[in-house]
């Protein structure tokens, strides 16, 4: 018996042994020399969706620069920053790559990437100056730019028109305001149906932080030391915003989320509007139900207009062996030519001034050119070098709120005192 | 001379028995460098990484023992601590029991015995994330089959996955369902080994089904018995990844459902702070070797070699 036992451990154990070991074995690879001498930079992304997009603008940057081949190399977000942060300890990071507002402040502060500051100031290519200042601002630390803006992502109110059409509401037009929205979601809700007006969620950037600046308030302090939330604005929004759910009942209450995300509600059709980023079209346009139903609309206006907008970079790494090259194809990535490539695959706004009406033009199925006009009064996503922390130290707090468990305003002044400690050892 | 003598003969056995040695080092070569490579050399740098506050890309300080101060004042550890337990406490005896009493029903002599065992084994063979998926969707509350079916008979049944005093349950209801085939493999191997003659002599003697199981299936299994529970209650308190993909960030249930694990994933690898995350896994090595020292001194009483 107690053979058979031991027999059976050393094979369970080996079994996982090997199972770790092939597993294990996943592709690790950085810019190398070709057989002909050429150079062969990668370039790091994430998103599949834009894939072919990238590899068009790589095209145009070959054609340019004979002698160097770039490799855009697709990981899924889920594993693109575990790998990226495996692959910068290992000092075998990509020679380019996509980097992210909330990643960028932890990488551009460790010297992983290159700094473009000079680089950037001798350019003939690249002009900070045609791009959004908050975006250009994600990725500069400590005066210096680590990153060039490729694109960017604003949040958008979508509707279902056939439950519009049903209840007899009309569409959101960009002169909604809080009342107006409020009442026509009252309008909306059925439940004897089980349709909600609106799923307001425990989300920052889909949810409650637009409402926070359209109402006058501010998540950050400018200087980012102090968090906002004890504010009579930011209070006053996140009452309004947990209401909606709890008091007026026009949203699925948090627990109805945890089982059911905010998107699945709004895609199987029972809530009638949502919060959504730019970066839900392509998901959008493959589901049948909101292709076929659903549209999207500048966000209602509180005190003030505001919508959160966000972006990524390209970024190059700090210790490629292939310095010049790296740095030529980033400033490709940053010039008019590329960000009009980027535009015509129509998956992502450009960031270079004057791009996106290329891409407004291979948008038809939505109405997805408002994404792009509410720019001009857009808020940078509130962001620090801590955000991961203070921003799970938010969520985590508001649940008491947002369950009905704890007043708003008493939670408010918790998270406040959380996040500022958070704040407090960044310095 | 007697001196010499004695290191001759000394000499003449460690030739022999040191090939021997030699032979049997080789052939546990590749399970001990499996073991070392992936259990132990990581299993001390944990313990290492435990005293320090961990940067970005492998730059870590030595903080000494801050990480378990933190540790101890911690109010969710506490509670994770608490969660963890009450899983165990609920899974691990269910689970002993029900797959003992379904290995012997399974080693009885009948027809499609071997289907009915592939059946109960299922469980184990599906990934663990696809069985969470599943029970995710006969859980939910307004659609899920469960749900329904207690509607039927005129239930409303609870939020099984939102509601923080039923939420534990249900993820109990799955560590059970899912440890029982291969916890009822190992005790059928168990029972097979028990000679037919006991038995036989204890119809003979006129001894009651009930009293057989009593009397020498119990005592006669426990050695396997012990390896199944030793072997359960480690992986119960190492529950994680039914309840990551059970309970969402934003479920109201999540303070009363996080286990220790589930805290250590969180801390090292959302928040980043990996010198956090060590310190809290080794509260949970801790935890498991006094429960397993515990055992073995236990089991004199009950285990029957």
């Amino acid at each position: 018996m107690k053979k058979s036992i031991k027999k059976l451990i050393s094979t369970v154990l080996a079994t996982i042994a090997l199972g770790s070991v092939l597993t294990g074995c996943g592709g690790t690879n950085s810019g190398s020399k070709s057989s002909s001498g050429n150079v062969t930079l990668t370039y790091g992304i994430w998103d599949k969706n834009q894939e072919p997009g990238m590899r068009k603008m790589a095209d145009a940057f070959e054609a340019k620069n004979p002698g160097i081949k770039v490799n855009v190399e697709v990981t899924a977000w889920d594993q693109y920053w575990t790998k990226l942060d495996a692959a910068a300890t290992g000092g075998s990071l990509p020679d380019v790559f996509w980097m992210h507002s909330s990643q960028s402040a932890r990488y551009a502060s460790n010297s992983i990437l290159m700094d473009l500051t000079d680089k950037i100031k001798g350019s003939s290519l690249v002009d900070m100056k045609k791009f959004p200042s908050g975006l250009v601002n994600l990725y500069v630390d400590g005066g210096k730019n680590y990153a060039i803006p490729k694109d960017y992502d604003t949040i958008g109110l979508w509707y279902n028109k056939k439950l519009f059409d049903e209840a007899g509401v009309a569409y959101p037009n960009e002169n909604w305001t809080w009342t107006e929205f409020l009442a026509a979601a009252k309008k909306l809700t059925n439940a004897e149906k089980g349709i909600y007006g609106f799923g307001a969620p425990m989300d920052l950037q889909q949810g409650f932080d637009n409402f926070i600046f359209q109402n006058g308030g501010k998540v950050l302090s400018d200087d980012k030391t102090k968090s906002g939330f004890d504010t009579k604005e930011v209070k006053d929004a996140m009452q309004w915003y947990v209401d909606l759910s709890l008091k007026e009942k026009v949203s699925p209450t948090q627990t109805q989320f945890a089982e059911n995300n905010y998107t699945t509600f709004f895609e199987s059709g029972k809530t009638a509007m949502g919060l959504f980023g730019s970066w839900m079209l392509s998901e959008f346009a493959a589901n049948e139900n909101v292709a076929k139903n659903c549209d999207v609309a500048v966000l209602p206006q509180g005190k003030q207009r505001a919508t959160l907008y966000n972006g990524l970079g390209n970024a190059a790494s700090a210790n490629t062996a292939h310095k010049e090259e790296a740095w030529k194809f980033v400033e490709f990535l940053g010039s008019e030519e590329a960000n009009k490539i980027q535009a015509e695959s129509g998956v992502a706004i450009p960031a270079y001034e004057g791009t996106s009406e290329a891409w407004m033009k291979t948008q038809t199925k939505f109405n997805s050119k408002v994404y792009a006009e509410m720019l001009k009064y857009a808020v940078i996503n509130p962001n620090s070098k801590e955000a991961v922390k203070w921003q799970k130290a938010e969520t985590e707090t508001l649940l008491k709120a947002f369950t009905g468990k704890a007043p708003v305003n008493e939670t408010c002044d918790e998270v406040a005192k959380k996040v500022n400690e958070i704040l407090a050892t960044e310095k | 001379m007697t001196f010499d003598g004695k290191s001759t003969t000394k000499k003449k056995i460690s030739k022999s028995t040191l090939n021997e040695w030699m032979w049997g080092y080789i052939m546990i070569l590749p399970t001990f460098i499996g073991l070392m490579v992936l259990n132990i050399i990581p299993a001390i740098q944990t313990l290492i990484l435990s005293f320090q506050k961990s940067g970005s890309f492998g730059k870590s300080t030595w903080t000494g023992l801050d990480n378990y101060k933190k540790l101890f004042q911690d109010p969710n550890v506490l509670q994770a601590t608490y969660n963890t337990f009450k899983y165990a406490i609920l899974v691990v005896p269910a689970t002993a029991i029900i797959s003992l009493v379904v290995a012997v029903l399974l080693n009885k002599k009948m027809k499609g015995v071997s289907v009915y065992r592939t059946i109960y084994f299922l469980p184990m063979v599906a990934a663990p994330a696809a069985i969470a998926m599943v029970w995710r969707w006969l859980y939910n509350s307004e659609y899920g089959l469960i749900n329904y079916t207690l509607s039927l008979v005129g239930i409303k049944g609870p939020n099984w996955i939102a509601d923080p005093n039923v939420a534990l349950i249900s993820i109990v209801i799955i560590g059970i369902w899912s440890t029982i085939g291969y916890n009822m493999i190992l005790l059928l191997a168990g029972l097979q080994e028990i000679p037919r003659d006991y038995y036989e002599a204890a119809n003979i003697d006129g001894a009651s089904p009930i009293r057989q199981f009593f009397k020498i299936t119990i005592p006669l299994v426990s050695p396997t018995m012990f390896f199944v529970v030793v072997t359960s209650i480690m992986s119960a308190f190492q529950v994680f990844d039914v309840i990551f993909m059970l309970i969402d960030q934003g479920n109201p249930a999540i303070e009363k459902t996080q286990s220790l694990v589930y805290l250590f994933y969180k801390h090292s690898f959302i928040l980043n702070d990996k010198g956090y995350g060590a310190a809290i896994i080794m509260l949970l090595l801790a935890i498991i070797m006094v429960v397993t020292v515990i055992q073995v001194k236990l089991q004199k009483k009950w285990v029957n070699y």
